[in-house]
């Protein structure tokens, strides 16, 4: 008996009788679903309607809702559709399916043109908050600052030594080596195309100012904010879902002053170290190229350097460092905090605290170029 | 299903033998017996850290084990085939004590979720069964579009085991399925269980603390004790036993309270 699911129609005069066999389990559903659609079609025209099922052999959920189904789309005006033959093994299930109201469920994600629309107005108008935000954050943190300034045994150096250990620290080899890497690929080209007009030297110029002012710190600064950013907003954002934060808050404590100081203290700290090492492995990759294939030997590299570059290269390049640290670190807290419920949410903060990161970086290093040039450094 | 349950057929639906689980040099669970029968509810206590879950997460094959065989619908998960595996795997429902809802979909999806993977039917089937077992657990159909960050920590529990049940399940597991509910609330659930159990013909292995749970809701009761199963039987062997730690469990001050 335990064979594929069968529904015939047995003809008793002006009655309707449907009887259903086999097996109604999920795994024919689809069978059963398109057998109860034919079968729906028989609705009307008869004066009492009976599904029998005392020859069904095994009935799970779905078929036992698929035969409520059947009764609901069967039973019209008078005519109610009785289920007979029931196994008292499976009247409790046809029982509880019976109580189920099948409101058709809208779904809601459609996409339509005033969706979409609105979807655009709220990102503008996200843009703004976003904007509010950070000043919000900055105020916090400013604030915090203060308090610690005024109270110094409230500082958490143990957490700021911690994360520090984290941005600055572990990340001195990626940093060396890439902006090493980055000061080679200068030198190179640089050498490459000023051949052309005898004007080899000249890479010393370019190098030393373009790593001094800008690609160092730059460069350093987006890394930071791919590697340490996102590392700060997954680790608050987790925080945030466990309601760690609100543990914080109901003891006490401010969250801004035991979780975003020192990680702001710490990524402020490491910014200019991790410039200052970048920038030197720069200029030590590009003076090795100069030297093996450029011919410029080290002396010459030096002495060319020195006339080249002032110290206001190097101040200009480095007093970008903390400013741009306190951006990518007041960018990773808040959307750390920011973060709902869901993992998909954590997801999508991490990925706007390092977009956003490096996109305020850049801004960030606009503006100083146009406030250095206005100075005249 | 409920056929086979009245029908007796004595294979155990679980047979857990000689199963050794060790973390580092931490033996937790030395050489465990344990048969679940087909059609019961088996409460399974023990103290903290005793190894419950582990042995709960050994069976559903998340951690490996040193020695031993599970054999769950009679296949021997260690020599059986990935296709048989995920034979048994459909078969078999579990809830997680944390409920573990996939925290970026909606309850419904969460519910639909198995059925996508495993069987073809219409969305149109789907979303009724989805409302058919909200129904079933308690919950109203209009919970099914909440993400479950905004769900109570019962709501969770309830959509969880309608996730548990969405394939219509022989074998359901519940880890601690009523702790963080209200008395209330988790004698409902028991309720509940019982129900489902009744109605669908499950097999439940249900690791508990709750004492109503135990009294109200299972057939058997095994207990867990230095690696080994120390007593397993109906509520009234686990009074007569005369061991200390389930003399304590069940004479205590709470086990009086719920037994008056």
């Amino acid at each position: 008996m335990n064979g594929d699911p069968k529904l015939e129609r047995i003809a008793k005069g002006n009655a309707l009788a449907l009887c259903a066999t086999g097996t109604w389990t999920a795994s024919f559903a689809p069978v059963l679903e398109r057998m109860v659609a034919d079968a729906e079609k028989l609705a009307g025209g008869s004066q009492s309607v009976f599904i029998d099922v005392s020859e069904v052999a095994k009935l799970d959920t779905f078929g036992a809702w698929l035969i409520e189904r059947l009764r609901r789309s069967l039973t019209q005006g008078a005519v109610e559709a009785q289920i007979a033959g029931l196994s008292t093994n499976y009247a409790s299930l046809v029982d509880e399916v019976r109580r189920v109201r099948a409101t058709p469920v809208v779904d809601s994600s459609t996409i339509t043109i005033t969706g979409m629309l609105e979807q655009i107005g709220r990102t503008v108008a996200g843009v703004g908050a976003t904007v509010a935000g950070l000043i919000d954050m900055l105020g916090a943190v400013l604030a915090a600052g203060f308090r610690v300034l005024i109270h110094p045994r409230s500082l958490r150096l143990t957490s700021t030594v911690h994360h520090l250990e984290q941005v600055c620290w572990r990340a001195v080899p990626i940093i060396v080596l890439i902006t090493f890497l980055i000061g080679c690929i200068i030198a190179q080209q640089g050498i490459f195309h000023f051949r052309r007009f005898g004007a080899d030297i000249f890479v010393v110029d370019m190098l030393g100012v373009l790593v001094l002012r800008e690609i160092g710190v730059l460069l350093v600064a987006i890394m930071v904010a791919g590697r340490s950013g996102s590392a700060y907003t997954a680790e608050l954002g987790s925080m945030k879902m466990r309601e760690e934060i609100d543990a914080l808050r109901t003891m006490g404590f401010d969250p801004i002053e035991v979780l975003v100081l020192p990680r702001m203290l710490a990524l402020v700290l490491a910014l200019p170290i991790l410039a200052f090492l970048g920038a030197m492995a720069a200029l030590y990759g590009g003076g090795l190229v100069a030297w093996l294939y450029g011919g410029v030997d080290p002396e010459a590299f030096l002495l060319r350097l020195r006339d080249a570059i002032s110290i206001d290269h190097f101040i200009v390049g480095i007093v970008k460092a903390p400013v741009m640290a306190a951006v990518i670190g007041i960018v990773a807290c808040v959307e750390g905090l920011a973060v709902q419920g869901s993992a998909e949410s954590l997801g999508q903060h991490t990925t706007a605290s390092v977009v956003k990161g490096i996109f305020f970086v850049i801004v960030m290093d606009g503006v100083f170029a146009i406030f250095f040039a206005s100075i005249g450094m | 299903m409920a056929q086979e349950v009245q029908g007796g057929i004595q294979n155990p639906i679980i047979r857990v033998r000689d199963i050794t689980v060790q973390f580092g040099a931490t033996r937790v669970l030395d050489g465990l017996n344990l048969d679940v029968k087909r059609g019961e509810i088996l409460g399974f206590v023990g103290p903290s850290g005793a190894g419950k879950s582990v042995l709960t997460r050994t069976i559903i094959g998340l951690v490996p084990k040193v020695a031993g065989s599970i054999e769950v619908f009679g296949v021997d998960l260690d020599s059986s085939s990935t296709s048989q595996r995920r034979n048994v795997e459909r078969r078999w429902g579990v809830l997680f004590q944390q409920g573990a809802l996939f925290s970026s979909l909606t309850v419904r999806q969460n519910i639909q979720f198995p059925m996508r993977e495993y069987l073809r039917v219409s969305q149109r089937l789907m979303d009724e069964i989805t409302i058919a077992k909200l129904t079933m657990v308690g919950l109203k159909p209009e919970v099914a579009d909440r993400f479950p960050s905004e769900l109570s920590g019962g709501m969770i529990k309830r959509v969880a085991l309608a996730r548990a049940l969405s394939l219509d399940p022989d074998l359901v597991f519940l880890d601690e399925p009523t702790s963080g509910l209200d008395p209330i609330g988790a004698g409902d659930f028991d309720e509940l269980v019982r129900t489902l159990q009744r109605t669908l013909g499950l097999t439940v292995f249900m690791v508990t603390h709750d004492l109503d749970s135990l009294y109200t809701a299972c057939d058997r009761i095994a207990v867990l004790g230095n690696g080994k199963i120390i007593a397993a039987g109906s509520i009234a062997d686990m009074q007569a036993s005369q061991h200390p730690w389930l003399r304590q469990y069940f004479h205590g001050k709470r086990a009086r309270a719920v037994m008056s």
